[in-house]
Parts: C-alpha cells; sequence; structure tokens
C-alpha cells in the first residue's frame, strides 16, 4: 500500500513545474494567512487595484529578467550577473536622449521611438560583449558578465553626468504606470509581451532545442551539425536585450533615471527565478514557464518580507538562504552523501536485527 | 614556431608587464601633475594608505583565484565588518580590542561555510560567493539601515595614529617641514602581504594550493589532500577579508550599508593585472600589489585631474581587467595550439 | 646488483567482478627484473583492470599478489600504498601540473625542508641529478608546460621512479608522442631496464612492442590468453591470439554480394591525403555508391580518428576531400552533413545521445538542424518520423517522450542510428554500431546495412569483430598505429588476410 503511495509522490515530484508551483502556493498560503483580504481585487475610475495585481504588476521586470537568465542558464551553465547594471545603462540612455540630456523637463527632445529602440539596441550590444566573451573567448559567464556587473553603472553614471535625470513627461509614464483606458499597469502587459515572444520563438522555431543540446551535450551537439559558440553568443545577446526591455520600464515608473539604484540586486533575484523555475543551474533542459513562476513566486515573496517590516536592503539575506539551499539540493554530492549515509544506516539496523 | 626563450615565462612576462605599466602610469602623473606636487613622497605613500583593505583582500583574493575558484562576496564581507565594528563599539560598547576580535572570527566562520559547500559540496564557487555577497550585504542592514560613526576612542587613536618618516620632507607656505608618513594599517598590510608570500611559495600548504590550481585530477592523483586544502584556502580569504574591513574602517571610522560596492571587483582586478590567471595555477601576492598600486594611481590621476567624475576609476579599472582577461585568454589558446604541433 | 630474470612481481589466479560483468578471471601475471613487459588486448580484455587492482584503485575477490622484497602477500589498497611498495604508475594524460616547474613536479607531496620551509635548493638540486641521470638534460626551474608532451612524461617517469623504485607501469604512454619521442621514451624505458627495473608496458601499438619489449602477456575477454617471448612470437600469431583466432586452421571466408559488374559504380567518397595532426596520417580513400567499407584495425589503430576527419568532426589540417565529384571543404560536421554524410560516434554516451531529451527529440535532431535555424517541424511530422523508425528499428520504449536515458544502452544506439537515417545520407559512417546490442539485432542491423547499401548508399563499417565486416563489406581498409596500410578488395577478403595486414612486419613463417 505504502508503494504505490511512495511511486505516486515520486511522480507529482518529479513534474517539471512541481518546484515553481509548490513554492509559489506555499509564499501565497503565508500571505492569505497574515492577510485575508489578499486576493481581493477592486476596481476603482475603471481601473484594477489589489494585492495581487500589485504583486504581478511590481515583478514584470523581474519575469522580463528571468526569461533572458533562463537562456542563458540553459545554453551555458552559467548566469548573466550583469542585467541589473544593463538595465541602469539602457535606463540611462533612454532618458538622456528623450530628455536632451537636461536634469529635469519637461517634455520630449527626441522621438519616443528613437529612445526605446536606442535604449533596447544598447541592452543588445552589452549581450554581444558578454557573449563575445564568453562563447568566444572561452571565459567563465559568471567573470565576464562580473565586469559589466561593476562597469556598467559607471557607464551609466557617465551618460548621467552623476546625476538623477528626470522625465517629468506624462506620456512617459505609460509605459511603467498606466495607458488611459486599460484597467491594468502597462508593465504586465510588456512581460506578457516579452514572455509570449520568446514563448513563440521556442516553441515555433527549433532555437528552444538547440539550446537545449547545446547545454546537455556540447560535443554531441556538434556532431549533429549545432554551432554551439553561435547559439551560447544568441543567448547572451536575448539576456541583454531582456535587460535594456527592464530598464524601459523601471525608468518609467518613476519617470527618472537613477544610476546607482536602477535594477539593484536584480539579478540575484533573475537567478533565484531560474533556480526556483525548477531549472538546473548548470544547464540543459529549460522551463520558461517555471522561471516565470518562479519570478512572481520571488516579488510575493518579496512583498511578504516587507509586510513583515524587512527593509529592501535587508531582503538579499533571505533570498540568499534560499538560493544555498535549492542549489545545495541539486548538488549529486548531497545526494551521494545521503545515499552514504542512509546505507550505512541500514546496514546498522540490519546488523541489529542479524545480531 | 616562436622559441620560448624570447617569451621567457609566460607568468613573468605578464608580472612585467604590470611593473612597467604602474611606472608609466605614475611617471605621467608627474609630468602631468607635477605642479600641483603629484611629485611629493606623501602622494606614493598615500596610494598605500588609502588601499591598505584593498591589499589585504587582494592578497586573499589572489589565494582563492591560483585554486581556480573565486569568491566575490569580499567586498560585501567588508561592509558587513565595518558595521559590526561600529555597532559593537557604539551601540554595545565593546572595547575596541574585543570588537576586532569578534569580526575576525566572524570572517573565519564565513570563509569556512563557503568554502565547505564549496568544497565539500562541490557547489559552483561563483554561485556560493554570489549568494555569500548578498548575505553579506543584507546583513550589513540587518545590522543597521543607518549609518553609525566611530567614535571609539581606542579605535580612533588607532585610525589617527601616523609614522612619520625622517626624510623626503618638503617645506610647507609657513616654512615648518612637513615628513611624509604612513599609517599603522600600511605596515599590517605589508605584513600579511609577506606572510602570504611565504605561505604561498615555501610551505606545503601553499604549494598544494598551486597544485590544485593548475590540475585537480592530478593533485588528487599525486596525494595531495584537495578538499581540505580548497576549505583551508576560503577560510584563509574570510579571516583576510574581515581583517582588510577592519583596515577599511581604519580608514572610514563608520559602517554604512553601501560602503565597500564594487571592491570585489577591484581585489579580483589587482590580482588579475597582477599577473593571476582566472583559470587557476598560476600567481603571486607581489603581482597583485602592483594591481593594487595600479587602481590607486589611476585614482589619483583622476583625483588630481579634478573635473573628471570618480565613476571613471571603476571604468577604467574595468576596461584594463577586460584587456587583461582577454590577453590571457588569448595567451592560453596560443599555447595550446603550439603543443598540439 | 639485482639479478636480472630474477622473478619481481607476481599475479596469481586474480578474479575481479563487476555488478552483472566479469572483468577478470583467474589470471596470472609474472614480471622479472630487468624486463618490460608488454600487456596487450582488446576491448574489454581486461588490461586495465589488472593494474587498477594491481596499483590499488580497484579491489579484487580473489587471487595473490607478491612482491619480491616484501614477505607474504599484499594487497595495495590505493595509488599511495602502491607507491610505497613500489610500484608507480605514469598514465596517458601525465598526471602533474604543468604550472608548476620540472623540479617542483617532482617534488610535490614530499618536498624536502629546512628550518620547516621549503628548500628550494635542494629540490633544484636534486631533481636536476635524478634527470641527468636519466639522461635528461632540461632546466628544472621552467614551468613544465613549456616541455613538450614527451619530455613531461619522463619527467612523470622520472618521478615515479624517484619515489619507489621496483616497478613502473606506464599507460598508453606513446599514444601522444611522434616517432623521434617515441624513440627517446624508448632510451629512457632500456635505461631503467638496465638498472634492474620491471617495467609493465600497457599499449595496443604492435610495433612499438616489437621494438622494445622482452615479454608479452595477452588478456582477452578477461581471461589469460598466455604469456610469450617477444622473440618467438610472430605478429600475425600475436594478433591472431589478440582476437581469440587460431591463426591455423581458420577456412578462408568468402563473402559474394549482388553487384553490377559491368556498371562503373559512382564514386560518393573520394578522400586525398586527408591528415589530422596528432591522430591519423596522410590516407587516401575512394568509397562507390553500394559500398559497404569496413575498417579494420587493432584498438587505438585511428579507425574512428579517420572516420572523424572524413566528417569533419576533427577538422583536417591537409588534405582533399571529394563528394559526389564535387570538392567540399568540410570545417564542421555541418558541412559533412549538408553534402550527405551521417556518422554514428564511437561512444554514444559521450557524443551521441542527449540524455535528458525524449526519443522524438533525439531522432529529430540531425534532421531539423540541417532544415536550419528558423522552420520547425511540425508536431505531427515529429511524430511520424520518431514513429516509423521506432517500428522499422524496434526501439523498445515506453513512449515517444521518455527521455532517452530511460532506454536500455542497445535502444539507446538504435535511437541514434535511426536519427541518422532519417537523414537519407548518401554515405553513413558507423562508429561500433552494434556494440552493446543483443545477437538478434546485431543481425538486423547487418541486414540493414546491406539494404542501405543495395539501395545506393556509401557506407563505412567500423567494427572490432571481424566476422560481422566480413558478412557485410565488399572491402576492407586496414589500418595500424594511426595510419591507412592498405585494402582489400572483395576477393582478397578473408580473415587470414585481414590479420596479416594488420600485423605488417616481415615474417610469415
Amino acid at each position: 500500500m505504502s508503494k504505490t503511495l511512495g511511486t505516486r509522490v515520486k511522480k507529482i515530484t518529479e513534474m517539471k513545474l512541481f518546484l515553481p508551483i509548490l513554492s509559489l502556493l506555499l509564499v501565497l498560503i503565508i500571505n492569505v494567512i497574515k492577510t485575508p483580504n489578499f486576493f481581493n481585487i477592486t476596481i476603482t475610475n475603471g481601473v484594477f487595484y489589489g494585492y495581487i495585481i500589485d504583486i504581478i504588476n511590481r515583478s514584470s521586470e523581474l519575469v522580463i529578467l528571468a526569461v533572458g537568465m533562463t537562456l542563458v542558464v540553459a545554453a551555458s551553465g552559467g548566469a548573466d550577473i550583469s542585467v541589473g547594471a544593463v538595465s541602469a545603462v539602457s535606463g540611462a540612455v533612454i532618458i538622456f536622449i528623450l530628455g536632451g540630456g537636461q536634469t529635469s523637463t519637461d517634455f520630449y527632445h527626441a522621438p519616443y521611438i528613437l529612445g526605446i529602440a536606442a535604449a533596447v539596441f544598447v541592452g543588445g550590444l552589452c549581450g554581444v560583449w558578454n557573449g563575445f566573451l564568453v562563447a568566444k573567448m572561452k571565459i567563465q559567464p559568471m567573470v565576464a558578465t562580473l565586469i559589466l556587473f561593476t562597469a556598467g553603472r559607471g557607464i551609466a553614471q557617465l551618460i548621467t553626468g552623476g546625476q538623477i535625470l528626470y522625465l517629468r513627461v506624462d506620456h512617459y509614464k505609460g509605459l511603467g504606470g498606466f495607458i488611459p483606458g486599460v484597467p491594468l499597469p502597462t508593465p504586465v502587459f510588456v512581460a506578457i509581451l516579452v514572455v509570449g515572444l520568446t514563448y513563440l520563438l521556442l516553441k515555433k522555431t527549433p532555437i528552444g532545442l538547440y539550446i537545449e543540446s547545446v547545454g546537455i551535450n556540447t560535443k554531441a551537439s556538434r556532431l549533429v551539425g549545432l554551432n554551439p559558440v553561435f547559439i551560447q553568443f544568441l543567448s547572451y545577446v536575448y539576456s541583454g536585450l531582456c535587460a535594456g526591455i527592464a530598464g524601459l520600464i523601471i525608468t518609467s515608473r518613476v519617470y527618472s533615471i537613477d544610476a546607482n539604484n536602477a535594477g539593484l540586486n536584480m539579478e540575484l533575484d533573475a537567478i533565484l527565478a531560474v533556480a526556483l523555475g525548477g531549472n538546473k543551474l548548470f544547464g540543459g533542459k529549460f522551463s520558461l514557464i517555471g522561471s516565470v513562476i518562479g519570478a512572481i513566486t520571488i516579488q510575493t515573496l518579496t512583498t511578504t518580507l516587507y509586510a513583515m517590516k524587512v527593509s529592501a536592503d535587508q531582503l538579499p539575506v533571505y533570498k540568499a538562504i534560499v538560493v544555498v539551499i535549492i542549489v545545495a539540493l541539486q548538488s549529486s554530492e548531497l545526494k551521494r552523501m545521503v545515499r552514504n549515509l542512509r546505507a550505512k544506516l541500514m546496514t546498522n539496523t540490519t546488523e541489529k536485527e542479524a545480531a | 614556431m616562436k622559441h620560448v626563450k624570447i617569451k621567457m615565462n609566460n607568468h613573468t612576462f605578464l608580472l612585467l608587464i604590470t611593473v612597467l605599466l604602474f611606472i608609466a602610469m605614475y611617471l605621467s602623473g608627474i609630468l602631468l601633475f607635477g605642479d600641483k606636487n603629484f611629485g611629493r613622497i606623501q602622494v606614493f605613500f598615500n596610494l598605500f594608505i588609502s588601499n591598505a583593505g584593498l591589499i589585504v583582500v587582494a592578497t586573499g583574493m589572489t589565494m582563492v583565484l591560483i585554486t581556480a575558484g573565486i569568491d566575490i562576496s569580499v567586498g560585501s564581507v567588508v561592509a558587513m565588518t565595518c558595521m559590526l565594528l561600529a555597532w559593537m563599539m557604539e551601540h554595545k560598547s565593546v572595547s575596541a580590542i574585543s570588537a576586532l576580535i569578534i569580526v575576525l572570527i566572524v570572517g573565519t566562520a564565513f570563509g569556512f561555510v563557503q568554502g565547505w559547500l564549496i568544497s565539500y559540496l562541490n557547489l559552483q564557487p561563483f554561485i556560493i560567493t554570489l549568494a555569500g555577497m548578498f548575505f553579506a550585504r543584507g546583513m550589513t542592514a540587518v545590522i543597521s539601515t543607518e549609518m553609525i560613526s566611530i567614535k571609539n576612542e581606542m579605535f580612533l587613536s588607532w585610525a589617527n595614529a601616523k609614522f612619520y618618516l625622517p626624510f623626503g620632507g618638503y617645506e610647507n607656505k609657513r616654512g615648518d617641514i612637513i615628513f611624509p608618513y604612513i599609517y599603522p594599517s600600511v605596515v599590517l598590510a605589508l605584513l600579511v602581504l609577506a606572510a602570504a608570500f611565504i605561505l604561498l611559495k615555501y610551505t606545503k600548504f601553499g604549494r598544494s594550493i598551486y597544485a590544485i590550481g593548475g590540475n585537480e585530477q592530478s593533485a588528487l592523483l599525486m596525494g595531495l589532500n584537495v578538499r581540505r586544502t580548497k576549505l583551508l584556502t576560503y577560510v584563509i580569504n574570510g579571516f583576510l577579508a574581515a581583517f582588510g574591513g577592519f583596515l577599511f574602517a581604519l580608514n572610514t571610522c563608520a559602517g554604512f550599508v553601501e560602503q565597500a560596492k564594487g571592491f570585489e571587483m577591484e581585489a579580483i582586478a589587482s590580482a588579475v593585472i597582477g599577473g593571476t590567471l582566472l583559470t587557476g595555477g598560476v600567481g603571486n601576492v607581489i603581482g597583485s600589489l602592483f594591481g593594487v598600486l595600479i587602481k590607486g594611481t589611476i585614482e589619483s590621476l583622476i583625483n588630481f585631474q579634478g573635473t573628471l567624475s570618480s565613476w571613471w576609476t571603476k571604468i577604467t579599472i574595468g576596461a584594463l581587467l577586460s584587456f587583461f582577461i582577454i590577453l590571457q585568454s588569448i595567451l592560453a589558446a596560443r599555447k595550446q595550439r603550439r603543443r598540439a604541433v | 646488483m639485482e639479478q636480472k630474470g630474477n622473478v619481481l612481481l607476481q599475479m596469481r589466479h586474480i578474479d575481479k567482478h563487476f555488478p552483472g560483468v566479469v572483468a577478470l578471471l583467474d589470471v596470472d601475471f609474472t614480471l622479472r627484473q630487468g624486463e618490460i613487459h608488454a600487456l596487450m588486448g582488446e576491448n574489454g580484455a581486461g588490461k586495465s583492470t589488472l593494474i587498477k587492482v594491481l596499483t590499488g584503485v580497484e579491489e579484487f575477490e580473489k587471487g595473490t599478489i607478491t612482491l619480491e622484497g616484501i614477505r607474504g602477500t599484499f594487497i595495495n589498497r590505493s595509488p599511495q600504498e602502491a607507491q610505497e611498495r613500489g610500484i608507480s604508475t605514469v598514465y596517458q594524460e601525465v598526471n602533474l601540473c604543468e604550472n608548476l616547474s620540472v623540479a617542483e613536479n617532482i617534488f610535490i607531496g614530499r618536498e624536502p625542508k629546512k628550518n620547516g620551509m621549503i628548500d628550494w635548493k635542494q629540490i633544484n638540486r636534486k631533481s636536476e641529478e635524478l634527470l641527468n641521470r636519466l639522461d635528461i638534460h632540461i632546466d628544472v626551474t621552467k614551468a613544465l608546460e613549456n616541455y613538450s608532451l614527451a619530455l613531461q612524461q619522463m619527467v612523470a617517469i622520472a618521478r615515479a621512479v624517484d619515489i619507489s623504485a621496483k616497478v613502473l607501469i606506464l599507460d598508453e604512454p606513446t599514444s601522444s608522442l611522434d616517432e623521434s619521442e617515441v624513440e627517446k621514451l624508448f632510451d629512457l624505458m632500456r635505461k631503467l631496464k638496465d638498472n634492474g627495473m620491471g617495467i609493465i608496458f600497457v599499449t595496443h601499438f604492435l610495433e612499438q612492442v616489437y621494438e622494445v619489449c622482452d615479454r608479452i602477456t595477452v588478456l582477452r575477454n578477461g581471461e589469460l590468453v598466455g604469456e610469450f617471448e617477444i622473440d618467438k612470437l610472430p605478429r600475425v600469431q600475436l594478433v591472431a591470439k589478440m582476437m581469440g583466432k587460431d591463426f591455423d586452421d581458420l577456412a578462408k571466408i568468402k563473402h559474394y554480394q549482388e553487384k553490377n559488374d559491368d556498371k562503373e559504380e559512382q564514386g560518393i567518397v573520394e578522400a586525398n591525403q586527408i591528415e589530422h595532426i596528432g591522430t591519423i596520417k596522410s590516407f587516401s580513400l575512394n568509397i562507390h555508391a553500394h559500398e559497404v567499407v569496413g575498417l579494420a584495425g587493432l584498438l587505438g589503430s585511428g579507425r574512428s580518428e579517420l572516420a572523424r576527419a572524413l566528417y569533419g568532426a576533427d577538422k583536417p589540417d591537409s588534405g582533399i576531400l571529394k563528394f559526389n565529384g564535387q570538392v567540399i571543404k568540410v570545417h564542421a560536421p555541418i558541412d559533412a552533413m549538408k553534402a550527405g554524410m551521417g556518422y554514428l560516434p564511437e561512444n554514444r554516451k559521450e557524443e551521441g545521445i542527449f540524455a535528458d531529451l525524449s526519443v522524438r527529440e533525439n531522432i529529430m535532431i540531425a534532421l531539423q538542424v540541417k532544415k536550419g535555424m528558423f522552420k520547425l517541424y511540425t508536431k505531427k511530422e515529429q511524430e511520424e518520423f520518431t514513429d516509423r523508425y521506432i517500428d522499422a528499428l524496434k526501439i523498445k520504449t515506453a513512449d515517444r517522450e521518455t527521455p532517452v536515458k530511460q532506454l536500455s544502452g542497445g535502444n539507446q544506439q538504435k535511437v541514434i542510428l535511426g536519427r541518422w537515417l532519417l537523414t537519407n545520407p548518401d554515405f553513413l559512417i558507423l562508429d561500433e554500431p552494434t556494440r552493446g546490442i543483443d545477437v538478434g539485432t546485431k543481425t538486423e542491423i547487418q541486414k540493414l546495412v546491406l539494404k542501405l547499401a543495395s539501395d545506393g548508399k556509401a557506407i563505412m563499417f567500423i567494427s572490432s569483430e571481424i566476422e560481422e565486416m566480413l558478412r557485410t563489406c565488399v572491402k576492407m581498409i586496414v589500418l595500424r598505429d594511426r595510419e591507412m596500410v592498405g585494402t582489400l578488395n572483395e576477393t582478397e577478403l578473408s580473415q587470414e588476410n585481414i590479420m596479416e595486414m594488420i600485423a605488417g612486419g616481415e615474417e610469415r613463417e
């Protein structure tokens, strides 16, 4: 009787989306207990409000970053820790261009489209740099992306002249806030767009298959005709583009760019989202939806911690612990140690029984 | 086929570039800003004074890098150390000496946890120390989200102590001779450096570090205790991060959340520019010292220039780091090809 | 002075099992002082297991080991123990640290000290003396990486010799060396031999064995075939023993295949002096449509390497390849694939399967890559293709979507085979396609190969089992020691001829 239950449990735990869904449920339950009206949604002036709406809104940037990070991890078994800094750079670019370089202005100095294009392009450019270092020069991903992680904010500071630049144009707030007449905040739609686009790309073209192949077995992927260097390079460019888009949203929310704080600490969140999504951090098979759920879970967790009076600066402590636990659980060494321990315990009991 | 003799040693070659680079930069400083008194001996000493903490941290980082590992948590550990010191002395009335001992223990324990996860559970150093970085930075905020100034008398007396040199002085406007000085922190930093040098060159443990970084598999087969050596390296590094944090605190006399941001990259850059290979097996602390001096010189140059934003320092360091990393990668690729012939 | 010819090491009645597999069965091995003793055998013969058992890397169930100078029998529990007893091993991959100096590599882990600190002067002096005694004169303070692989190996040997001086095991030491380097190594080995050392030379290079060894022990399928003195064993006999053939009463096996004698067959693969430095010497060959060409040779003779050079898995350093009459440049496998080649690799676990991907994805991948980056095959097409080969090759799987790592080794092999058949190549390279597959399926695959040939394809068939190649091939290319040494066409095909060509040499007594 217990055997079938055991195998059933095993089957459920081995489902692809088990970890992310479980984590999300856990966090949601904790929130409902603390705040009974957690799931309430109200409409005021044709716009939705509520805790849930807020969480989904605020998780948009993270979802977008997690999408890029998922591909990077899957293809190269490494992480891109420059995404926070790159989003700051892209934010600096668009505010600078649209604001004409002024510290504070209330009209566009350049076409909106130009700003958007430039910011996303710069994000992609950073991705090209990272991809070049990792895929072509074969430098460890985290070291290569460490360079932009530190220098990136410097570059952003240069663009902004070391100050916070304000773009007090109502139109600009649309991206980070509300478009008149639309009941949900715009970032949600941007996130849906990015996720949707990526999902289509992965499902309608063989790229998803290629990324997984390269991540699982680079040697074999070469023998079936793939070019692992190119595929890994592309994944970093994509991550850069995502960071560029995230920068748009971040700056739009506050119609300004603060090069020191834009996208701060988001790289750890993105990695955590990917790990929580059930994706192995050493690469291979991946689940985009898993990462998305993971990102939303983290945002929910952040909200919960804020509610418990944990300040923004203190959050990383909890997240760091979670990362370590997840990574440790994925470790084959740990599994081996547990197996040895169990074997030892078993031989002890059988010896006792024999005695 | 290029003969090895001309290249001397690849590693000495890289070190030579570093030393020459430093000399070139410093000389250009004297040329450009001689009128602003760049040529004074104190300017040279200030390089050491401002960067005593970095010298210690870079030393630890060098050791970790040689094992082909990495530790990007050191900046946050420095911040945590400063905050902890400040908090203990100001809010809990702990004596300066006790506070120092406590932070050293904390740093060592931190290094132990990271080292154990990396060495015994075989987890990627980057992920673990990335988590460590966020953990320590967060803990800094947990201790206090607001800045704490250190007012402890004993501590301040340490911070203000100066050793004067009996020569090399200049005459100031009032006609007094001002002699150049260094802080005791510099002496301590250089002592740490010397100890590390001896450890790496003259002890079995030190040589094991090089062996493991060069070829971990071979090291294992040769009978070296790889796990224990790696663990010990991270433990020492944690201790040095805390000690470097202490020296850092002597300079700033305060603890605040944003402190030492990007410090880890400065440490890594110093080591890499000093000739330490990211792939492991090669590196020496003297080179890292010069790497620190180069960073200090760049900062001084920018300071003296006056109009450039201080962010240029970070960008220049980033550019230099990129240059050296790419150079290392090219040299390594060339070596592979040479051997295949 | 040690007596030459005295028994130095004796292993008796060694048994070793792995779960489900007998690795060694009642194996004896004797090594004498002052001799170089070759240990040979094909895949799965047990050579490396015997060495691992001797040096304490593996345990064993039954048997005794004795060493001159040690009372009674002993068991080594680790390589360190083996070293302490006087048995050292130098591996093919020179297990030293290239970043350290020559001197340091020799002394690492046992550095002489002065006042608690490492005494570098002594290290440098002692290692220079040691190397000089072995006729090696190099700068010991330079990092090991500055020296050629051959020299690095000699440093490894010097270290082994210094640590313990009785038995030296050299495990495939010459695989990456060129001829002059091999000579230098042999000089060193002869010098050590003259000093009374016993050397076990594990190798598959036939010529080298005859050049430097005194005795040979041959293993096959975990059992001892015999111990022989080198001058009493003609090459052909050695080859026969390694392959398990009794040379004297072999009947000539002739194989006839339907063939159009009057039609000049279309040449599909024309290789002209293709070489990949370090793995396969310059070779030229021709393969036509309807032909199944076998590659015969001992383990390590370069068969897989030749295939890889043709396919672009190892980009050739020189030579011209013509495919279907056109000159093509093959820089990477994709070029070969686009021209119409397929390649089933020898090591399916490391280079064949994508363990976590499904059966469907593993089968589709090559065809999909050929189609490009943008157009994905529809679900229906994928399912159809997958089912086609699951049926045709009788692949045992619960589902199309089962991760391929859950399939048995034989079924995994079939999946990879299906992958390439799906791309409908003009030229298919099969490297050990029936390894690890049950007998019934082996025959199926051989029949499939014949059918593909009669349909017009060109096939290269590499196998360690000569019978199955004889059953399917009309032509045999023979390799020895990383070089193509000859071709046997249909009328010349026989086990005798093959083995003679592999063996080479002059004797035919």
